[in-house]
């Protein structure tokens, strides 16, 4: 029986171990599609806060606990923090790539920058979705006014 | 018949003028000096003349020792590419007309390869980058009449831009992604894998598109379009890498 060794597919490449998932190609087209999502995401969020109806004026305490409490902001907003959290790590990680020098700075300044995406994102979630503007039994004067109405 | 008389003066050419011109180089001696530093020099030039002409002048007439490539002295050859005011170009197809000569001219070697002497750089690096990406044809099979390998007129426009390249170096040294470590591949290196994946001739396009699929690869560039600016043949640079990192999306060329 004779057998023929194929010619392996890929010779020699710089990064002698090859992981089956390529981090930098899902990178690549993460950028690009968070980027146009957000683009929607953050455009819409300045144009509501900022522009709607009486506009800058009726941003307060009230109307962020208002857009809080309905599922739709609450929906748009975790997008917002996960994907924009996300892209600006993963650009900031490209960035140390380029300009950290050896190997013991950019694993730390990378680490640095997990931690801190980690932490916003986990906060950021937190808040959102746990968010009650006027607790029950808090003391009056720790709490908004108009929770007195409620 | 009447003879023939010369009732008008044939019209003298009007003298084209000279002018001196400041070109600021930056020097390095290895074997004396710690640091490059600039050197100016002035030079009679003709709106005519290349930066070429000029580093010629001054080697032939001023300072022999100065020290830079060139053979073909015609864009043909990729020998002399250097930064010139700030910008990568060839030496040889930089016209003085086409420079503000009211200011000095900077001449200094291409960046993000290793300085060995005045505009000279080692080269090697970026020739192993173009080395791995098998930049020749590879195709086992046997043409169907058994001489030629057949390509129809759009197959083979389809590369047609990547075969300009000179190897000149001018693209990889002015982009700041190769700047930063030099461990990127490089625009050459991959407008030369795009020369050989878009070929219809070509069985290898897979390894290719692998070897550029890398960590050092087509993902590290940013679209800062330097290259394209750089190129001396006109090569449409960065659309070949974002044409490279399609076909590795699609998983095939
Ligand atoms: C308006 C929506 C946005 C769009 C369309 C967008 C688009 C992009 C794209 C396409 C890239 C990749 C550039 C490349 O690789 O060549 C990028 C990089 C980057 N983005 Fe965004 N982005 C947006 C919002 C944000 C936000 C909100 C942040 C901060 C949290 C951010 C931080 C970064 C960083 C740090 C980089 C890396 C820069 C670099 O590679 O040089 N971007 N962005
Ligand atoms: S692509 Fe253009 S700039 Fe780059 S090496 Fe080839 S000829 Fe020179
Ligand atoms: S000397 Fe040959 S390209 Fe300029």
């Amino acid at each position: 029986m004779t057998s023929t060794i194929e010619a392996p597919r890929s010779p020699y490449t710089r990064s002698s171990k090859k992981s089956s998932v390529n981090w930098e190609k899902w990178g690549w087209i993460y950028m690009r599609v968070s980027g146009v999502v957000l683009i929607v995401l953050i455009f819409g969020h300045l144009f509501v806060n900022l522009m709607v109806g009486e506009g800058v004026n009726a941003l307060n305490f009230a109307f962020v606990a208002g857009k809080l409490s309905s599922p739709f902001w609450m929906v748009w907003d975790v997008l917002m923090l996960w994907l924009a959290l996300i892209h600006g790590g993963n650009g900031m990680r490209t960035l140390v790539n380029d300009y950290a020098t050896s190997r013991i700075s950019r694993g730390i300044l990378k680490i640095a920058i997990l931690v801190s995406v980690v932490a916003l994102i986990v906060l950021g979630t937190l808040v959102v979705f746990t968010f009650d503007p006027c607790p029950a039994g808090a003391p009056a004067d720790l709490v908004a006014s108009f929770c007195k109405t409620l | 018949m009447s003879t023939a008389t010369i009732d008008q003066k044939p019209a003298v050419p009007e003298e084209i003028k000279s002018f001196t011109v400041t070109l600021i180089v930056r020097r390095f001696n290895p074997e004396v000096d710690e640091e490059p530093h600039w050197q100016d020099f002035d030079v009679q030039l003709y709106p005519t003349d290349r930066v070429l002409d000029a580093l010629h002048k001054i080697k032939w007439e001023q300072d022999g020792s100065l020290t830079f490539r060139r053979s073909c002295a015609h864009g043909i050859c990729g020998s002399d590419a250097m930064r010139i005011n700030g910008r990568n170009r060839l030496a040889c197809k930089t016209l003085m007309k086409d420079l503000d000569v009211t200011k000095p001219i900077y001449v200094e070697a291409i960046k993000g390869l290793p300085l060995e002497k005045d505009l000279i750089v080692d080269m090697e690096p970026f020739f192993d980058s173009f080395k791995e990406v098998q930049p020749f044809l590879v195709a086992k099979s046997t043409p169907v009449d058994g001489k030629e390998r057949q390509q129809s007129v759009a197959q083979r426009a389809r590369f047609d831009d990547t075969t300009k390249c000179i190897l000149c170096a001018a693209c990889t040294s002015s982009c700041p992604v190769f700047w930063t470590d030099g461990q990127y591949f490089g625009p050459a290196a991959i407008v030369n894998a795009h020369r050989f994946i878009f070929d219809s001739r070509d069985e290898n396009a897979a390894v290719r598109l692998d070897i550029l699929n890398d960590k050092e690869g087509v993902w590290r560039c940013r679209t800062t379009f330097n290259c394209t600016d750089a190129c001396p043949r006109g090569i449409q640079v960065t659309q070949a890498i974002a044409e490279v990192k399609q076909a590795i999306m699609r998983g095939k060329a």
